[in-house]
């Protein structure tokens, strides 16, 4: 009441009376997204009695800790580029491929399960799977005789952890991408058909370039998605693979770098990957979309 | 031809999905040699630390909507009604938690609110418990506030907050009575997830080394071979029933008569 | 054989047959409008001749082509959609040069096709614009131009100016028309806007129920509409009934006024209902209006409608609108005022069911 009365009274004293509403947000923010963030990013340039240092980012290039950075940079855009794909194909399977009706409903709700269906049960699921004794082994090996470890194949490895991150991958896609398509308006395929477009003619030059800003934002978020993922690494691997969230669980559990500012760097060195991630998609996304508002 | 690709697809899907499950559910089941039992659901829900850390992440997760419809129900509401030029930076900081990734963000925590800083929040249980439910505050943001973000797009907040002021009401009232129950459906669902990722989460209750329930989890895979399985599937479930009822409110809401 | 010819055209949903045994015949340059409620079928026509839809049954052929095998990519027909259906992710130049882009046309003979058809719809200026920088109106003339450059055969124009104001509305229907007598091109237009049809329509094509009522020229469908559909769909028409009383002379009794038909009335005897159609403009009160007929009634209401002023007046159970011209210096009827309206007794039309 008083808020209204004031606000009516004097223009003037609107202002910052408005802003009083938001305090209670932003302080949120500030105290446990903002400040801890900025915490890391200031800890990567210091030493640890507080002056400024860049021995810390030059701490990271060694060759232990670039490869855990390559090997978890090539899962992410594995299972990202994967979950986008098939995410795709599924999608457009149910929105444009004639199967019955019935499918998308419980597809949509399936999808919203699976990728909120990550962390440790999800290795464990992965494990009983694909894992040495897991249902597929067993299967190929006493019934067809194949055995996938012979082939090189171990659920603790690159193509393991892209194949697990997969399962909640493709479903965030399907999600993201299912209303975009539903979107495609059935005019713009009639308009190319009769002007003698190609069905391909009309997905290159129509379809595509209107999901374009849509399946970028989903890769980038599918990327970070996977470049964090912690939980699903180590029920996994344990810590066999070395992998940069493993690396830096390990380093704030027990300091295993020897070096507690290097965590830091290590840390922050997550943000700046998935902030390029983030940086190229905005960029790719302002190219792709002049058209839009 | 074209109906070939799509069932291609679909089948690739559904095998892709049901493997995976079929496969920790026919493991779960195999503990005794020779025959399906549910001899590891036994020992799971028979381990009093199963029961310990469910019962910690259950009251964490309801603290965490409790805190969180308290947080971003009015601000999303004064947003949209008095700084509506906000919008877009708030919307903005609400989805950099999918991209800072948690453990970054849980770091920052351990080494900002250490024993010897000015808010030393890690320094006994009961600060580090609400600790962690700002953390998962944190991480159910993007969720939380784009539910009741868009569930106040389907509804006049001008209109009925004048509505309500030439009535008398002041904005508590307005927001419990007014805004609150017409956006109870986006609430409920931004809820429900923000259960299911509660419950599940590893990486910050690992680091806050709290008894929560993910930690549990991982502590019994690297130490036993059925029990996971089973827990897995369990897990599932809880995810499976957060999801259905956000599901079925959104259905209630459908069906529910347009308001005037 | 016409231009565009569509013989015995049948098309089926399902179990719902929503085209009856279809014939036309469009010769080339003809401006032919569809005119009908939403539901009568002639969207669906339009869109068999696109190639969108399969009929069920029949043929249609553009110049002596059967077009049942062809897909719409292989016909070659320009389409105007009523939602616009520009691409949005291109801008202007690019929507237009689509049609010549995937038939290979090198980027020179675009250009210069783009430049022309921009230049027929007067927005050379607007070529870099993307669709959601436009108004609604200039989209369409855009979607109108993009169809046109691939210099089709046919333009099928699917309720084009639905989704426009009241104003851009008549102003883009005349420009239609204009450039397709300027192009000469043979065009099909699909509405459900009477008025609209009637304006620019070389024929008309009143479609109920999936059969055509009446085919015919703006003229003949208003002034002589073949059954009571076409009467009461085109314009705004008083149905009168009235009680036979000798079909022989032509009397019948409206009320308890005795009034003579132009024409005896067949198959009819004494004591039939019979319905009449009067045109709201055939009818005037003023004491030196001509007319053989008239009608005394009670004034209901007035309507003051800027150029004419509609009045209702009830006679007997009926009641009959009539229009007059607004003329400052005459006073209009006013409420319960009695009134003689008098008309031409061949403008009282019978009304076959």
């Amino acid at each position: 009441m008083s808020t209204a009365h004031i606000s009516a009274r004097s223009p003037a004293r609107r202002l910052p009376l408005h802003w009083l509403g938001i305090l209670p947000f932003a302080a949120f923010v500030t105290l446990f997204l903002i400040l801890p963030t900025m915490k890391i990013v200031v800890g990567a340039f210091q030493t640890p009695d507080g002056s400024f240092t860049l021995d810390n980012i030059r701490g990271l290039f060694t060759p232990s800790i670039l490869a855990a950075y390559w090997i978890s940079i090539k899962i992410s855009v594995a299972s990202a580029l994967l979950g986008c794909l098939a995410g795709f194909a599924i999608s457009a399977a149910v929105v444009f491929g004639g199967l019955p009706k019935g499918i998308r409903g419980p597809l949509l709700t399936f999808s919203g399960v699976a990728s909120n269906f990550a962390g440790v049960p999800l290795a464990f699921a992965f494990l009983a799977t694909l894992g040495p004794v897991g249902i597929v082994n067993v299967f190929l090996r006493s019934e067809l005789g194949i055995d996938l470890r012979a082939l090189g194949f171990n659920i603790l490895s690159f193509w393991g952890l892209t194949i697990t991150y997969l399962f909640f991958q493709i479903p965030l896609m399907i999600l993201i991408i299912t209303p975009a398509l539903d979107g495609l308006k059935r005019e713009w395929r009639e308009a190319a058909s009769i002007l003698g477009a190609t069905g391909f003619q009309y997905w290159r030059m129509v379809a595509f370039p209107i999901l374009l800003p849509s399946i970028l934002g989903t890769l980038a978020l599918l990327f970070a998605n996977a470049f964090g993922a912690v939980a699903t690494a180590i029920a996994l691997t344990g810590s066999s693979l070395s992998i940069v969230p493993i690396l830096l669980f390990a380093q704030i559990r027990g300091d295993v770098l020897g070096n507690p500012h290097l965590g830091y760097a290590l840390a922050f060195g997550m943000i700046v990957v998935t902030g390029v991630a983030n940086a190229i998609y905005i960029w790719l996304r302002a190219r792709s979309e002049r058209w839009l508002k | 031809m074209k109906k070939i690709w799509a069932w291609g697809a679909l089948l690739f899907g559904i095998l892709y999905f049901t493997l995976p499950l079929v496969g920790m559910t026919n493991f779960s089941l195999k503990m005794r040699r020779g025959e399906y039992s549910f001899e590891a659901y036994a020992r799971v829900f028979g381990d009093p630390r199963f029961q310990e850390t469910f019962t910690y992440s259950v009251t964490q997760a309801l603290f965490t909507i409790v805190f969180g419809v308290l947080l971003v129900v009015p601000t999303a509401y004064w947003i949209r009604l008095k700084l509506p030029g906000l919008r877009p930076y708030v919307e903005f900081v609400t989805l950099l938690p999918l991209v800072i990734p948690a453990i970054v963000i849980v770091f920052g925590y351990i080494r900002l609110y250490n024993t010897s800083s000015w808010l030393p929040l890690t320094g006994s249980a009961f600060g580090t418990n609400i600790l962690l439910m700002f953390g998962y505050a944190t991480l159910a943001l993007p969720y939380m506030y784009r539910a009741v973000d868009t569930g106040l797009r389907t509804i006049d907040v001008a209109t009925l907050t004048e509505a309500a002021q030439s009535l008398g009401a002041g904005w508590t009232t307005i927001l419990a009575r007014i805004i609150l129950p017409n956006v109870l459906v986006a609430v409920l669902s931004g809820a429900f997830l923000t259960f299911a990722i509660v419950i599940g989460e590893f990486t910050m209750a690992a680091l806050l080394n709290r008894p929560a329930f993910g930690p549990y989890m991982q502590l019994l895979g690297a130490n036993r071979a059925y029990e996971p399985a089973a827990l897995a599937v369990i897990a599932f479930g809880i995810t499976w029933g957060c999801l259905g009822l956000i599901q079925l409110v959104s259905r209630f809401q459908k069906s529910a008569p347009p308001k005037a | 054989m016409s231009f565009l010819s569509l013989t015995n055209i049948k098309k089926s949903f399902g179990p719902v047959q929503v085209v009856h045994d279809f014939d036309m015949g469009i010769e080339k340059g003809e401006f032919v409008s569809f005119l009908g409620p939403s539901g009568c079928g002639k969207t669906t026509i339009l869109r068999m001749i696109a190639g969108f839809e399969t009929p069920s049954d029949g043929t249609i052929t553009i110049d002596g082509k059967d077009q049942g095998s062809l897909k719409p990519n292989q016909r070659n027909i320009g389409m105007v959609f009523q939602a616009y259906a520009l691409f949005p992710n291109m801008n202007v130049h690019d929507n237009v040069a689509f049609g010549l882009k995937v038939a290979g046309a090198s980027r020179s003979e675009i250009d210069t096709r783009v430049k022309q058809m921009l230049g027929l719809i007067k927005l050379d200026h607007l070529a870099d614009r993307f669709p959601y920088q436009m108004s609604g109106g200039q989209q369409q003339r855009v979607a109108l131009a993009r169809a046109l450059a691939v210099k089709p055969q046919v333009l099928l124009l699917d309720e084009p100016l639905s989704a426009l104001d009241a104003k851009i509305r008549v102003s883009l229907r005349e420009e239609i028309r204009q450039i397709q007598q300027q192009l000469g091109i043979t065009t099909v237009f699909v509405t459900h806007d009477q008025e609209e049809a009637l304006s620019i329509s070389d024929r008309i094509v009143v479609m109920n129920a999936g059969r055509a009522d009446q085919i015919g020229t703006p003229f003949e469908i208003y002034n002589t509409p073949a059954t009571r559909f076409v009467a009461s769909f085109v314009g705004t028409l008083n149905i009168i009934e009235a009680k036979v009383t000798d079909p022989a002379a032509g009397t019948v009794m409206v009320g308890d006024q005795s009034v003579i038909l132009a024409e005896p009335i067949a198959n009819l005897k004494g004591g039939d209902t019979i319905s009449l159609a009067l045109r709201p403009e055939a009818g005037s009160i003023a004491e030196s209006a001509s007319g053989d007929t008239s009608l005394v009634g009670e004034v209901e209401s007035t309507n003051f409608l800027g150029s004419v002023i509609r009045t209702r007046l009830r006679v007997g159970n009926d009641l009959i609108s009539f229009d007059m011209f607004n003329n400052p210096g005459v006073v209009p009827p006013s409420y319960g005022e009695s009134v003689k309206l008098r008309f031409a007794a061949k403008d009282l039309l019978v009304i076959r069911e």
